[in-house]
């Protein structure tokens, strides 16, 4: 009903502080949109129901002789208008603890996306543009880029991992279904530690990036894909197989997040043209390379002790 | 055998709650650090920090920054949370 006045109206309060928006308009006339837009015939039925206030008793609904009652129409209008108000406040606080519409951008994937994404984790030696395309200041979204981060696969990846990690203790006969609460929580201590950590790191050495936190997120979630493959090639095949799979995605990995980081990590540097203190640069390029030899150590760590 | 299966996944398993502790006893490191007696004398006081103008203000002066206003930031919520904790630690163990 008052869903796209809702939108817009967040998309012009966080306009103002100008910064780098992930909210691109969903009902972009340019073709911009994060979602298709699939609610059609639902569309269509909802205008024709705000346009016309006697519509349900003219459409014909199965239950006329409780909506005819004047008083629980009475009622059933209170109670939406109350809850469409409780919807917005929560919508407006829950906003500003987490930002929401800047997450949607991050889960707008499609099949196609997907599977080039994680085509590029395992095999990243092909690829020749590592830029992330921008529209007007903002990032496209990740399904129009293969090169943008999102948080569907990183996420997926960190359920899979904690399922399969179960089935590779089954396989030890050490499995308890307290155990899968225990390698998620160690899993995600990880993973915030280490996002704490490259943060710090990136606070230290005063590099002007546009990574936000859950670029890092994002990132650091791209392993999970890597452990996989080598746990369900141990499973499958023996140590033998999962050293060598682990191996090559270590690689992979690495090789991966050089080549994304370094052109956002040093990209200032070798913009701007001018020359740049040397020390500077050589920090940055430390940083980059120990982000990046931090994931295939990490890798192993969360995985040996599901293969013996 | 050794270990069984629980302990040995647990011996390198954290919690969500040892993040916390990590949190909070880290950042009381960080505040005592006494900042005549100590800061000053090794060189990262305050007044050492701060170098030259410009868009470069290097490693030493983000960490004594970083110091500086964890310290200032962070006293008054420490003294809630250090608080909380003991008593919980007391009434729970």
């Amino acid at each position: 009903m008052d869903y796209t006045a809702t939108q817009s109206g967040f998309r012009q309060r966080k306009l103002q502080p100008n910064m780098r928006l992930r909210n691109t308009s969903v009902d972009g006339p340019e073709g911009s949109q994060l979602f298709e837009d699939t609610s059609g015939p639902a569309a269509g039925s909802q205008t024709g129901y705000s346009n016309q206030p006697a519509g349900p008793q003219a459409a014909g609904f199965p239950a006329q002789s409780i909506l005819s009652d004047p008083m629980s129409n009475l009622a059933m209008a209170y109670g939406s208008s109350l809850a469409s108000q409780g919807r917005e406040m929560v919508d407006k606080n829950l906003d500003r603890f987490i930002p929401i519409s800047k997450l949607k951008y991050y889960f707008a994937v499609d099949t196609l996306y997907v599977g080039k994404k994680l085509g590029l984790l395992v095999f990243p030696y092909m690829h020749e543009n590592w830029e992330v395309c921008y529209q007007q200041d903002t990032p496209v979204a990740p399904r129009f880029d293969v090169n943008a981060p999102d948080l569907y696969i990183p996420a997926m990846g960190f359920i899979t991992y904690v399922l399969v990690a179960g089935l590779a203790l089954g396989t030890q006969n050490k499995f308890s279904p307290e155990l899968l609460g225990v390698q998620a929580s160690s899993a995600l201590v990880w993973l915030i530690m280490e996002v704490l950590a490259v943060l710090l790191s990136l606070y230290l050495v005063t590099v002007n990036t546009d990574l936000t936190t859950i670029d890092l997120l994002a990132f650091s979630g791209y392993k999970y894909v890597g452990m996989i493959i080598g746990v369900v090639a141990g499973l499958l095949f023996g140590r033998l197989a999962y050293y060598l799979s682990l191996l090559w995605c270590c690689v992979a990995i690495f090789v991966f997040m050089i080549r994304t980081l370094r052109l956002k990590l040093l990209s200032e540097a070798a913009a701007e043209g001018r020359l740049v203190r040397g020390t500077r640069n050589q920090l940055r390029m430390y940083l980059t390379m120990s982000i990046a030899a931090a994931q295939p150590i990490f890798m192993y760590w969360l995985t040996y002790h599901l293969i013996r | 055998v050794g270990l069984r299966a629980e302990e040995e996944v647990a011996s390198m398993a954290f919690t969500l709650y040892s993040l916390i502790q990590t949190a909070i006893l880290c950042t009381n490191a960080v505040a005592v650090l006494h900042e005549e007696r100590f800061l000053s004398k090794i060189g990262w006081g305050v007044d050492q920090g701060v170098g030259g103008f410009g868009d470069d203000p290097g490693v030493k002066a983000q960490i004594l920054n970083l110091i500086r206003s964890v310290r200032t930031v962070m006293r008054v919520p420490l003294i809630i949370v250090n608080s909380a904790s003991i008593v919980l630690l007391l009434l729970f163990g």
